[in-house]
């Protein structure tokens, strides 16, 4: 009995049912369509080919980071969809009984998950980058747009994308195991990432001093983490958007959200009696 | 071959709430041979199982596996099997990496879910997911997942629900024959015919607590067993079993004696020269016995071990109300 076979178990566990691949080609027809409409028409507009001479163009060196960063800005519910099925699907089908049984150490259990769920994190963030950045970067270029594929901040940004998904997958993991409860989790996740969040930020720019605290709202800390965000698109065009935190301060609110959840999450919830 | 392992339940008690669903609970259960876990459905049994597998933490007392809690054995699954309940499987993932899965985590080698699961007849269907699989092939799997580290001691929450009676008859001799490799067999029911002629020694359990410990045969109090004896010249056969100072109680069918041997009275007889119509051993019948030992209008004597050390009678009864 070791972290490392635990490791592989939960690996085992992962890839042995059909929930990862399908999330997989979920995220790449999601975010991949998105990038590629958003790519044409943000490219004819920048370059004047779209509504005439009066309607406002796009900065073309705005671009590239924007339709990049959709892989975690729209994204970003996948890794925690990953991360809460990790633990609820146990739940549901009863399988934390074996696995207690095989790992009666809990805390191992769920070390194993974050480890687990770290190389899940890495491997549908590179599914999430290429799916955002190959018909991006296609498109930008068939028009002209400088891809600015060669630049090192493009690089970093899309190191800190990775790093998102990781920090994400780790929410996921925490609020499925202080959720429990499967369909609850999941219609939480998708109400709060899908509705909750982005009404929230949206309505910035109209209530007072609202920005101080949506930017510390996990989707915003994660977009601020990455540095470049649709939702941070209409600063782009002139309104304003609430000032985003610092790329490290939007990980560490990240990971603090993602630790005190999971910390919430041992205690009240992973050493229950399992019946 | 792993050693059987002595479990012990020591006054290990389950509180939920108001409701006290194992209440100080003590039994031993020895190795090389296989224990029934008997009792009506919800009398504790599952919640008992799941506190000596660590699974449900006791709210008292203490239940051991060779004097060490399952939490804290080094290697679980080499030590202990448990067969807990058909359903603890994803339905979308297949028997085989269901297994594959409890292998890794216990540093079982993964060579032996193929083994396992050709031990309980499910080699063809290793590839398969679980979801298609019928009840008995989920048992079976259940069974596989808890032979997978060669343990010296089993735990089977109810093995056979579910089963054919071919099933069934396979899984009696598939645990006998593990009891007499030396493991420790301990395995629940609420059905007193299941397990009858399986188990050499029971556990009956009833609204927590245990009320009966021993083997079968001890269930019955000889006190209990009568000879009932009749013969075409009644009046003779009692004349000759007074003489023999046996004391009889006239039956409508015959003659009862109380806590005879039905080989003394027929020796009696024979040398009377009375010719026996009718000689048989009586007594309760099991299953009603473990009826009355569920309800509670039945106390056996084995059950006052687990009760010693508190107060018995009215005041013990109030704390389970």
């Amino acid at each position: 009995m070791s972290l490392i076979g635990t490791v592989s178990s939960e690996k085992t566990k992962q890839f042995s049912t059909s929930t990862w691949w399908i999330l997989a080609i979920v995220l790449v027809v999601y975010v991949g369509s998105t990038a590629a409409a958003l790519a044409f028409f943000f490219a004819a507009s920048a370059t004047g080919q779209l509504g005439g001479a009066d309607a406002p163009q796009m900065p073309a060196e705005t671009l590239p980071p924007l339709l990049y960063s959709l892989a975690t800005a729209m994204g970003y519910v996948f890794p925690l969809l990953i991360g809460t099925l990790m633990v609820t699907t146990e739940i549901r089908h009863q399988t934390l009984t074996p696995t207690f049984l095989a790992t009666p150490r809990r805390g191992r259990v769920l070390a194993a998950k974050l480890i687990v769920g770290a190389g899940l994190g890495l491997l549908y963030g590179l599914i999430g980058l290429l799916s955002s950045v190959v018909p991006s970067a296609a498109l930008l270029s068939m028009q002209g747009v400088d891809t600015q594929l060669g630049e090192a901040d493009t690089w970093a940004m899309f190191a800190r994308m990775l790093a998102a998904f990781v920090l994400w997958v780790f929410v996921g993991i925490a609020v499925g195991a202080l959720v429990r409860n499967q369909i609850v989790a999941i219609v939480g996740v998708l109400v709060f990432t899908q509705f909750v969040e982005p009404i929230a930020r949206t309505l910035v720019p109209f209530v007072e001093g609202a920005g101080d605290v949506v930017r510390f709202l996990p989707g915003a800390a994660s977009d601020a983490l990455v540095g470049a965000s649709l939702y941070n698109a209409e600063a782009l065009i002139g309104t304003s958007g609430g000032d985003a935190l610092e790329w490290w301060a939007g990980g560490l609110v990240l990971l603090v959200v993602a630790a005190v959840l999971m910390a919430l999450a041992y205690l009240f919830s992973w050493r229950r009696d399992v019946a | 071959m792993p050693d059987g392992q002595v479990l012990e339940f020591s006054g290990l008690t389950k509180r939920f709430g108001a409701l006290t669903a194992v209440d100080r609970f003590t039994a031993r259960v020895e190795p090389g041979r296989v224990t029934g876990f008997l009792g009506p459905n919800g009398a504790g049994k599952t919640t008992t199982m799941r506190m000596l597998l660590g699974l449900v933490r006791a709210s008292d007392g203490t239940a051991t596996v060779g004097g060490t809690p399952y939490a804290q054995l080094r290697r679980p699954l080499q030590t202990v099997g448990a067969a807990l309940e058909a359903s603890s499987f994803h339905p979308g993932r297949t028997a085989a990496a269901h297994l594959t899965a409890l292998a890794q985590a216990s540093d079982v080698p993964v060579s032996r879910v193929d083994e396992t699961l050709g031990l309980v007849g499910l080699a063809d269907a290793g590839g398969r997911k679980v979801g298609g699989f019928s009840l008995g092939m989920r048992q079976r799997l259940g069974l596989a997942a808890a032979l997978l580290g060669d343990p010296g001691v089993l735990v089977l929450d109810e093995p056979t629900n579910g089963l054919d009676p071919e099933g069934i008859r396979w899984i009696r001799d598939f645990l006998q024959a593990l009891a007499r490799e030396g493991r420790t067999v301990f395995v629940s029911s609420h059905l007193l015919s299941e397990v009858q002629q399986t188990v050499d020694s029971l556990l009956v359990i009833a609204r927590g607590r245990l009320v009966f410990q021993g083997t079968i045969d001890e269930l019955v109090d000889p006190t209990e067993y009568a000879t009932v004896v009749d013969a075409p010249d009644r009046a003779a056969l009692a004349a000759a079993l007074a003489a023999a100072g046996i004391d009889t109680e006239p039956l409508r069918a015959g003659l009862r004696v109380a806590v005879a041997d039905p080989a003394e009275i027929g020796r009696v007889a024979a040398a009377s020269g009375v010719a026996l119509s009718l000689l048989q051993r009586q007594g309760p019948s099991l299953e009603q016995i473990f009826l009355e030992l569920a309800d509670g209008r039945r106390v056996h004597a084995s059950a006052q071990g687990g009760s010693a050390a508190v107060p018995t009678g009215a005041a013990a009864e109030g704390g389970t109300r």
